[in-house]
């Protein structure tokens, strides 16, 4: 199955299992079902509970939170992930606020899918991994989509914790299948915690390096770790949590060794990388041969042309390079 | 559409006399009076951290839409909205703990004057924010609870924000039960309306095919009357604009008052305090007194009490 169909199968569930769940945004209905077709069939099952937006994406984002105040669950689209700057007020100073601005906590069940990154040929406006822009915000929390997390039980975990989410979604991810489909390795769950080793259990045993990446780069660090692999014999393993922020960084530590590298989309500076190698350094200094390195997309706007493109986005090559680079110390 | 309104500068006397109030509603109006004067007088003296925007001379707003609105209707206020606090909950102790953050207050001191949540009234401080807010909450009522109402009190200054507008597109094509109280009180900050409005919250709503009532009187009495049939029609979901043509008596927030004295005059010679004293001497005096002596009792009895406490990971 691929990503974008079993996102699609977790809207169904979810709009199933709570009568109170409803699904919003630009172009969501039947029969185009979304720009990237992820509400499809939603709004044929689902009349009531699947809203078509006006072009608002403030708006529509504070429609969601008045939902979710009103003891509702809901999800909003975002078309693409970029346009979140324009909920940005209704995210930050309204949703994520109200949790706990009033004193006592007040839950919100909402989530706001974004779907995010570039490879696309979009151009600048339409290819960003703003993550980065909402890491730290109190009463928000970050989610990505991974081809290792049933995204039902994402949602589910996003529905639970009672406060707004976004869940930003590479849309490369989309049309590609759920689970692994490297033979080299195997992928499996320690909670909320894809952790990805080589198949051998000797090389799975003592890893070389730990790459840390959210999912929308899951496959870039893995074609990294098979190259590493076959071609230096350097084997790796690959963490990728569901949930980026905030982080649980004491479920990572037991599968940390003293080479550990973040690798993200986003662009440089003030990455979500730098909050993660923080909050690693805090805990497990001693144990590191060096600081956590970041791998990430270069300081600069996202071009259109593919050969530009290329040039600016992270790619397996760079992540590869900075293993290495580590390993060497 | 009707021509942009500066009632700040307007002609101020020669009104009509405004009609006699039920006792509740003039005791009503005094204690959110009073009510704010304290505040002032406690800032004046710095007992008062942060800062405050007071409702003086606009408290006959939402007393006059308090029979109209019920326990089930959502109120959304602004940072102006001490008065609809009162005129909703009657509270004034639990409104000037929240102020002073001390014990009892309504949210434990973290929101301060302009951010409020209650039942089902809230308050933030973003100026527009609160619009689509209430029209997904109004989205809600209009399907699980037919007859409610979402009600956002917004400033004419509120126009200049997007979301306003977003949220009237929304609540417009999805029929909402959406009432938006506009108090023009003809200034933002320091900013006359004519230097920041272009058109008339009239033309904005009908762009929308919003209805829009335009409210000139302080009459509470008459106001009543005027709104009881549109907002019913809110209830079937046929939003509604209610604009009224209000005077900002004080400052934006305090001590920062930039309007020639012209305009301030024209401001007191409206304001409905000193027009009721004139039209209702005996009514007048004897609720005025016990109001202020009520304050006054509350302000001290507050102010007594120790501070607020509450967690950040709570």
């Amino acid at each position: 199955m691929r990503v974008a169909e079993n996102l699609n199968a977790a809207l169904h569930g979810l709009l199933d299992d709570d009568p109170t769940a409803y699904v919003l945004g630009e172009d969501v209905l039947d029969p185009y079902g979304g720009a990237f077709k992820v509400t499809k069939g939603l709004s044929t099952r689902f009349p009531d509970r699947v809203i078509t937006t006006p072009i608002s994406e403030g708006g529509l984002t504070g429609v969601a939170a008045g939902l979710a105040l009103t003891g509702n669950t809901a999800v909003a689209e975002i078309m693409f992930g970029d346009f979140a700057a324009l909920a940005f007020d209704q995210l930050c100073n309204f949703a994520a606020k109200s949790v706990s601005m009033y004193g006592s906590r007040l839950p919100l069940r909402m989530i706001v899918r974004c779907p995010t990154g570039g490879g696309r040929g979009y151009g600048p406006t339409h290819s960003q991994s703003l993550q980065k822009h909402f890491v730290g915000m109190p009463g928000l929390a970050l989610y990505e989509m991974s081809p290792f997390h049933d995204n039902r039980d994402v949602l589910a975990a996003m529905v639970d914790r009672g406060e707004p989410c976004l869940f930003f979604e590479d849309k490369v991810l989309y049309t590609r299948p759920m689970g692994q489909a490297d033979p080299l390795f195997r992928a499996r769950l320690d909670g909320g915690l894809a952790v990805v080793d080589p198949v051998v259990p000797e090389l799975a045993a003592r890893p070389d390096y730990v790459i840390v990446t959210p999912g929308g780069t899951a496959h870039r660090a893995l074609e990294a770790m098979r190259s590493l692999l076959v071609e230096e014999e350097i084997s790796g393993r690959l963490l990728v949590p569901s949930r980026l922020y905030p982080l649980d960084v004491e479920a990572l530590l037991p599968h940390l060794g003293g080479v550990v590298l973040v690798a993200e989309e986003g662009t440089a500076g003030g990455t979500w990388g730098g909050e993660v190698a923080h909050l690693v350094h805090q805990r497990i200094w001693e144990r590191l041969r060096g600081p956590v390195r970041l791998v990430h997309s270069a300081a600069s706007v996202i071009p259109t042309a593919a050969h530009l493109e290329r040039e600016v986005l992270l790619t397996a090559s760079a992540i590869h390079h900075a293993v290495r680079e580590a390993l060497r110390g | 559409m009707t021509e942009t309104l500066t009632p700040a500068l307007g002609p101020a006397t020669g009104g009509p006399p405004l009609s006699r109030l039920a006792d509740d509603d003039l005791e009503l109006l005094l204690l959110i009076r009073h009510f704010e004067l304290t505040l002032l007088q406690l800032y004046g003296r710095g007992e008062l951290n942060g800062t405050t925007h007071t409702c003086l001379g606009q408290e006959y707003v939402p007393v006059a839409l308090r029979p109209l609105l019920g326990p089930g209707d959502f109120v959304f206020s602004n940072h102006r909205g001490h008065g609809h606090y009162l005129a909703r909950f009657g509270d004034a102790h639990g409104l000037l703990a929240e102020i002073m953050g001390r014990e009892g207050a309504v949210c434990g001191g973290v929101g301060g004057s302009q951010h409020i949540h209650r039942d089902r009234y809230l308050s933030t401080g973003v100026q527009g924010e609160s619009l689509p807010v209430a029209a997904g909450v109004a989205l809600h009522l209009r399907r699980t609870e037919p007859g409610a109402l979402a009600c956002v009190h917004i400033g004419d200054g509120t126009w200049g924000e997007g979301a306003v507008y977003e949220a009237l597109n929304m609540a417009a094509l999805w029929s909402l039960p959406l009432l938006v109280v506009v108090e023009n009180n003809g200034i933002a900050q320091s900013t006359p309306t004519a230097a920041q409005m272009a058109g008339t919250v009239a033309g904005r709503a009908a762009a929308f095919g919003v209805d829009h009532h335009l409210v000139v009187s302080a009459d509470v009495n008459e106001i009543r009357t005027g709104l009881e049939p549109l907002v019913a029609r809110v209830r079937e979901g046929r939003p509604l604009v209610v604009e009224f043509v209000t005077h900002r008596l004080g400052p934006h927030s305090k001590g920062d008052d930039t309007r020639p004295p012209e305009a301030i005059r024209a401001a007191e010679e409206n304001d409905w305090y000193a027009r009721y004293a004139q039209d209702h001497p005996e009514h007048f005096h004897r609720f005025d007194g016990p109001a202020r002596a009520l304050v006054q009792g509350v302000a001290d009895e507050v102010a007594a009490r120790p501070p607020s406490r509450w967690s950040p990971c709570a």
